[in-house]
Parts: C-alpha cells; sequence; structure tokens
C-alpha cells in the first residue's frame, strides 16, 4: 500500500484529495437541496400526493343521503329527477352527515334557484324542459305546483297554450285565431305527460288546407259565417305544399 | 545575477498578497466543513423519521387489517383516470363549477376556475362568439339578437389531464407531474410560482392563486377519488353529461361512453393526448 501510493505522483495524490472532496460537497449538497420523497415514484414529491390525498371532503354523494332519508330518495328515483343528486339543490353535505341536526342543508323554495337549469335558452339542448320565468305563472313559487323530487306536475297541462305559448300567442292575432289546434293536430292525451313519446300529428297533404282553400270548398261547420279565401289548388303552387310559403299559425304573415 | 537581483526578481513574480497551495486546500476543507456537517445531520434525521413512519405505517396496516379484513390498499397503478363530456348533454347550468369551488375551495372570484362552462354561439358568417360570465355559475343571459345564429351550444371546460402534459414539462422545480394513476397535479409546498406552467397549458386550466401564489388547477377531486368517490362536477351534473371512469378498465362507465359516442379531444394537432373526451363535440370548439 505504502509502496503504491509512492509510486503515485504527488501532483496525482493532491488531485485525488481535491476530488474525493469536490464530490463530498455535491452529494451533501444534492442531499440538502432535494426534499426527502422526491424521486419516490417519479420527478415529484412523493409526500405531495399524500397531502393532497388527505384533503377534506365536502360532498358526500348520492348514497349517503339514502341511508337517511330513503322515502325521497326512492321518490325522485323514479321521478324525472332521477339524476340529479340530492346535493345540486341541497348544496354540500358532508357537515350533514357528520352531524346531522347541527347542519341542515338549505332548501332553495324560491322562484330564482329552479329557473337556474330550467329558465329558456337557446343554448340548452333540444327537449330539455324549459320555461320563462316571466311568463310562467308570475311570483307562485315554483313548489306551489311542482314537488322537487318528483317534478312532474300533478295534473298535465289542460291547454295548448301552457307549453307552446308563442305558437298560440301568434295564432290569436292571426286569421286563424277562430280554430282549434285540434282542427289541424290530433294529440294523444299522454302527450301533456311525455310530450316526446306520444307526437300530435300534422297535416301532410295540400289537400288538408283545400278541405277550407279550395275553389267551391265550403266552410268549416261549426264557422258557418267564416269566409277563408280560395285558391285553385291545380294552378296555386301545385309544386309545392302549402306551409312552405304560408306559416299556418300565421297565413298571411311576413 | 546578483542575489539581491534574483530576489528582486522573485518578489515582481510573487506577489506578497499571493496564498500559497497549502493554505488555499485548507481554507477549501475549512469552507467545505459546515455543508459536509449539514449533510451528516440531514441524513441521519430522514433516516430516524423513515423508520418511525414506516412503524407507524406498519401499525397501521395492521389496524387497518384487523378493522375491515385486509381491505387493498389505495394502489394508483392499478388505475388510470379519464373523462367524458357530452356536450348535447350540458344545460349550461354551472352547477359543476359551483360545486368545484366548494369542494376545493377555490377563490369565489369570477377570475379563478377549476372547471367552468363556456357557452358557444355559431354566427352563419362562420363566426363564432364564446362567453361564460362567471364561468357559467350565475346562468347565461339570452343572447338578445338571435338573427344569423346557426347553433349555440354549452362545452363544459376543465384540465384535460394530458398523457404529454406540456405544463409538467416546462416546471423547472418538478412541482407539478403526473401520478401514476395519470392525474396532473400540483405540488403547492414546492412550486415557487413562476407562472411557466399556466403560460404553457394550452387550455388554460391553470391560474395562480391569488393567496398562496402557486399555481392551481383541477386535481379530478383526486381526495374524492382514492376514496372511491366520483368528483364533485361529476357528482353534482344533473344531466350526467360528465362521465368520470378509467380509460383502460372494459367494465368502466368511460369505455362505455366512448365506445357509444363519437369522441374527440380539444386541440388534438397539438399531441397533448387529453384524457378529457368530448362527445358531440362541434369542431369551432378551441
Amino acid at each position: 500500500m505504502g509502496q503504491f501510493l509512492s509510486s503515485v505522483p504527488p501532483q496525482v495524490r493532491r488531485l485525488s484529495v481535491v476530488l474525493v472532496l469536490l464530490l463530498a460537497a455535491y452529494f451533501a449538497a444534492r442531499r440538502v437541496l432535494i426534499p426527502p420523497t422526491f424521486g419516490d415514484r417519479g420527478h415529484y414529491r412523493a409526500a405531495a400526493v399524500d397531502s393532497i390525498e388527505k384533503l377534506p371532503i365536502h360532498y358526500a354523494g348520492r348514497e349517503a343521503c339514502a341511508m337517511c332519508h330513503p322515502q325521497v330518495v326512492a321518490r325522485k328515483a323514479a321521478s324525472y329527477h332521477r339524476g340529479v343528486a340530492c346535493e345540486v339543490c341541497h348544496g354540500p353535505a358532508v357537515a350533514h352527515t357528520t352531524d346531522p341536526m347541527g347542519h341542515k342543508p338549505p332548501a332553495p323554495r324560491d322562484r330564482t334557484f329552479c329557473p337556474t337549469c330550467h329558465a329558456y335558452n337557446p343554448a340548452r339542448p333540444t327537449g330539455f324542459p324549459q320555461i320563462d320565468p316571466v311568463q310562467h305563472n308570475p311570483v307562485a313559487p315554483c313548489v306551489t305546483c311542482h314537488n322537487a323530487h318528483d317534478p312532474t306536475p300533478p295534473h298535465p297541462p289542460e291547454s295548448c297554450a301552457a307549453c307552446h305559448g308563442s305558437i298560440a300567442r301568434t295564432k290569436a292575432v292571426s286569421p286563424h285565431a277562430q280554430l282549434a289546434c285540434t282542427e289541424c293536430h290530433t294529440a294523444d292525451s299522454r302527450h301533456g305527460q311525455s310530450p316526446r313519446a306520444f307526437l300530435p300529428t300534422k297535416p301532410a297533404t295540400r289537400d288538408f288546407c283545400g278541405r277550407c282553400h279550395a275553389t267551391g270548398a265550403a266552410a268549416p261547420a261549426h264557422l258557418p259565417n267564416a269566409r277563408p279565401p280560395k285558391v285553385d289548388m291545380a294552378t296555386h303552387g301545385e309544386r309545392y305544399v302549402c306551409w312552405q310559403c304560408h306559416y299556418p299559425h300565421f297565413p298571411e304573415g311576413r | 545575477m546578483t542575489d539581491d537581483a534574483r530576489a528582486a526578481e522573485g518578489a515582481a513574480a510573487r506577489p506578497a498578497s499571493e496564498i500559497d497551495r497549502r493554505s488555499f486546500v485548507g481554507a477549501c476543507v475549512a469552507a467545505a466543513a459546515p455543508l459536509l456537517l449539514t449533510a451528516a445531520h440531514q441524513g441521519a434525521a430522514p433516516d430516524t423519521a423513515k423508520a418511525g413512519a414506516e412503524g407507524g405505517a406498519a401499525a397501521a396496516d395492521t389496524a387497518a387489517q384487523a378493522a375491515v379484513a385486509g381491505a387493498p390498499r389505495y394502489d394508483p397503478r392499478q388505475h388510470y383516470y379519464g373523462m367524458g363530456v357530452d356536450v348535447d348533454k350540458c344545460i349550461g347550468c354551472g352547477r359543476c363549477a359551483v360545486a368545484c369551488k366548494e369542494e376545493n375551495n377555490v377563490p369565489r372570484d369570477p377570475h379563478h376556475f377549476r372547471t367552468w362552462v363556456e357557452r358557444y354561439i355559431l354566427h352563419d358568417d362562420a363566426d363564432a362568439t364564446v362567453d361564460s360570465p362567471n364561468g357559467g355559475i350565475d346562468g347565461f343571459p339570452a343572447a338578445v339578437d338571435e338573427k344569423g345564429v346557426l347553433r349555440s351550444f354549452f362545452v363544459p371546460k376543465l384540465c384535460n389531464h394530458c398523457a404529454n402534459p406540456p405544463c409538467v414539462q416546462v416546471c423547472p422545480v418538478g412541482a407539478t407531474f403526473s401520478t401514476e394513476d395519470g392525474v396532473v397535479l400540483v405540488d403547492e409546498s414546492y412550486c415557487i410560482g413562476c407562472r411557466y406552467c399556466i403560460q404553457a397549458c394550452p387550455y388554460g386550466a391553470r391560474f395562480l392563486h391569488p393567496v398562496s401564489k402557486t399555481a392551481q388547477k383541477c386535481t379530478f377531486c383526486y381526495h374524492r377519488v382514492v376514496q372511491g368517490l366520483v368528483p364533485a362536477c361529476v357528482e353534482v351534473c344533473p344531466t350526467s353529461a360528465r362521465i368520470f371512469g378509467e380509460v383502460h378498465r372494459p367494465s368502466s362507465p368511460l369505455t362505455r361512453f366512448r365506445r357509444f359516442n363519437a369522441i374527440q379531444v380539444l386541440k388534438p394537432a397539438l399531441n397533448t393526448e387529453p384524457k378529457v373526451f368530448y362527445a358531440n363535440l362541434d369542431g369551432q370548439v378551441r
């Protein structure tokens, strides 16, 4: 050993001391600067994942509600609101599950909350139930007619205008004001309950309009004084169906 | 040359202030000594801490096993999460943004969101208007002039948890990272607040927390997911427009969602490989 050391040139010996010191300084700096769990699972502090996992939960999830409120949950599960979690309307409920009496979740009953989802907005998907909060039973809180846990109205809408208000208002100022909706449409009685499952009929042919508007057609039996304008069905727009030019709910409009 | 001349020459070559090699090396060692000592101290401390933690973990393990007969601990390597968003189902109620703020204690001001809802209005002149007043929390005012509008719809947005995340790539300190279960997280106690990740995110999904001055973003509600719950936004979505699940597991609701819908991702040309999958997405959405 001593022979080997003495055979190493003195400058190499001194340089290797410096090298060892530099290496020691490098590893010491690594140890000080890199946090303890860094690199355990990747290029990050593994302890950070553990601390994120321990963050408090605020939304309990819909299963938590069913344990104490089975009747409400069962009723909602059979209604149109079956997909709507309890905490959508009642807010985060973990505090309520740990201290049921101390933390009562709010139950919004005023007219401002339901329109969050059900106010008319053209960007909402077609078929989603929407109302105009200004015209739909003004002032009355939604809960007077609708149970939020089973929101189907207690009785189906009685007039067409309840849902098709804009059509009804347009028709009311048109020459067709005297005609009932059933003059041209036949609606299954279940259309009021399930609008999309039971669609009303629509006229399909030119001859349907011709029953009143063809030359020589008689006035409708229940409107003997009506004088509907007559056209010759053979020459008047014979290549088209009537509603391509005339809007039936407001025939002389535009 | 005389001795005096030689001495004078030597003095000129070697100034009086120069230190010799021996004292230089000595000074180096003296300078390095505190660092070495600190390192030795630090090296010793984590060892004891680790031993303590291992003992605690072992005790917790046995306790947990005694309690629930060996319920498996959460293993991130068994999971790989993603989310599906059905644009045709979104009604723009903004409940997801509300729930996210409640669950994750996001600042309640209208500038900081981990998830938000955008409304797209496409005009017949190939122009698109995008707005998101308060993230959609307070609803969207109905467009006054509907003339020339082709269609309009809502698009919920959030962090896409890219498999190839630009934000992670640019973080200079390793404070943002992809976990083994495919979630991109931020280590808040390690973030230096340089905002580089906020610049790098092509989806605008990150923000600087106004108080802590660290980057924040959607975590897929990681603290809920590890307990078997779904993220808060998925929990409260009233129309099930959001689907949460595993990307690679055949029995996952997300797999079903991806099979039964034509799937698109946002900005596919950037090769970020997002794990938020959109169904019925209009080509105009960015």
